[in-house]
């Protein structure tokens, strides 16, 4: 492959909540010569430090993306992470059983370090209450080609907690 | 051809009361007590009247049914497990007279595939099984015609009480009992259910596919599935899977020499998230893409479609 050769990478941005934020992000990529993919923004989920994280997904050769990096920092921009394509494959799962009583924020953790993947989105339903059995949907991100490891890896959690794993369907369920 | 018919209920009936349409006669008819037969032919429609009124078919005893004049098994008794009697020893003794044999009870291709293969062998006698798999669909022709080698990977969705009993529960936010209960009143679930929502049933569907696609190079039975069915999924996890454009169904999947059967989370849109009792089977070929079969998967005159299916590709009387 050749060094040109353009890849898909993930930024992960920190902005502050001000007007035109986004906007002074974005332009040092463009203007380096990265093909902008998916800006994913995500409003109203501040991080520790009140900032708003976005996560950019671009194209660049190897030596551009270095550049863009470079010119976001320099413009002032709390880079985050920045690298390769990092989540590139998503997965739904749910999970069924006594989530509640079996600490659903532990259980999301051991997720975390288990898998390598990261919890893009959850919801839990408990009709009946917490302390009765309840059914969550987890959104994984993970990594290209690392779904059936994460499967199992989610298989290997909700044994030790006695949850009830529905899992996808990988092929056909889509279409 | 001239029938003989093992087993007397939905399927059995059916292929019995359908035989004369197809230019068929059926020669005897037996259930496990009592059976009716005549070279001649048996008037279907009073021996299954009689069976309605007085409990038997005839006056004559099951065992002389096997050793009737015929060129065609039926075998049409209740699917087990295991060894699969009385079905396969039914089989036995129509392959060892050199007579056919078309299969819709599960258990010999199931759970003794290569014994059954073994005895065709030496037999002047077929055995084909196409209603054993997805009821009305052809399901294991298709494999046939095109050539199992040819085939990477089955899934689908092949129990249609399952299959009924989820799209409710989405469709209506019902629990599990609530519409286990509706589909016992409609005839959809039987008294008891476990066979059909423990996901056996559909195991023994993929065993079979399994067998077949596998083409005698390896055997398998229902203790190389992994099996989960649907009896405790509750309402918010249906509700959640909607939330999110997707639902739930029981899919079996038979693919690089694994067999799984159990709930799964598909679109709502999917080509496997049919509703009711509709069943569908999903063939990967190498050199056509993506197959769908789909139809009726259960059903007196539905599976005695597929049996009659088979009686036509049969080659014509053993001498």
């Amino acid at each position: 492959m050749s060094e040109t050769q353009t890849q898909a990478y993930t930024v992960r941005l920190e902005l502050a909540d001000e007007p035109g934020e986004l906007l002074a992000a974005l332009e040092p990529i463009a203007d380096n010569g990265g093909n902008l993919l998916s800006i994913f923004h995500e409003r109203g989920n501040l991080t520790p430090r009140g900032r708003i994280p976005v996560e950019v997904d671009l194209e660049a050769t190897p030596e551009r993306f270095e550049t863009i990096v470079e010119a976001l920092r320099e413009a002032g921009v709390n880079v985050v992470q920045a690298g390769q394509e990092r989540y590139s494959e998503e997965l739904t799962v749910l999970l069924v059983g006594h989530l509640v009583d079996t600490d659903l924020s532990d259980t999301l953790s051991q997720l975390r370090a288990e898998t390598d993947s990261r919890v893009a989105d959850l919801s839990l339903s408990a009709p009946q209450g917490v302390d009765d059995e309840s059914s969550a949907r987890v959104r994984l991100k993970t990594d290209q080609g690392a779904v059936e490891e994460t499967l199992r890896a989610v298989r290997s959690v909700a044994d030790q907690k006695d949850l009830r794993v529905i899992e996808p369907l990988a092929a056909g369920g889509g279409v | 051809m001239r029938l003989a018919v093992a087993g007397a209920g939905a399927v059995g009936g059916s292929v019995a009361e359908l035989a004369g349409e197809y230019d068929h006669t059926v020669t005897a008819i037996a259930d496990s007590t009592s059976a009716a037969i005549d070279p001649d032919g048996i008037d279907s429609d009073a021996v299954l009247d009689r069976k309605d009124s007085e409990g038997v078919l005839g006056t004559a005893n099951p065992a002389d049914a096997l050793a009737a004049e015929y060129d065609v098994l039926v075998e049409a008794t209740p699917t087990t497990l295991g060894d699969a009697q009385p079905g396969f020893g039914h089989a036995t003794v129509a392959l060892e007279r050199d007579r056919h044999v078309v299969l819709a009870n599960k258990g010999p291709v199931a759970e003794r595939y290569g014994d059954l293969m073994a005895l065709a062998e030496e037999s002047a006698g077929e055995v084909r099984f196409e209603a054993t798999v997805g009821g009305a669909i052809p399901v294991l022709s298709t494999v046939e015609d095109y050539g199992p080698e040819t085939i990477t990977a089955a899934r689908g969705v092949l129990n249609g009480t399952a299959n009924f009993i989820l799209s409710r529960m989405a469709a209506e936010g019902l629990d599990y009992e609530h519409v286990l209960a509706e589909a016992q009143d409609l005839g959809v679930a039987e008294a008891d259910p476990a066979f059909d929502v423990e996901g056996t049933d559909a195991a023994l569907k993929c065993v079979i596919l399994a067998n077949v696609l596998a083409a005698g190079e390896r055997e398998y039975t229902l203790a190389d599935a992994t099996v989960d069915g649907i009896d405790s999924i509750p309402p918010s996890a249906l509700e959640l899977a909607r939330e999110d454009g997707r639902t739930i169904r029981l899919i079996g999947e038979v693919s690089g020499g694994e067999i799984r059967v159990g709930p799964r989370l598909v679109s709502e849109q999917a080509d496997l998230a049919p509703s009711g009792t509709r069943n569908i089977v999903q063939l990967e070929t190498d050199n056509a893409g993506r197959l769908n079969l789909s139809g009726r998967g259960a059903g007196g005159p539905e599976t005695a479609t597929a049996v009659l299916a088979d009686v036509a590709r049969l080659d014509s009387p053993v001498p």
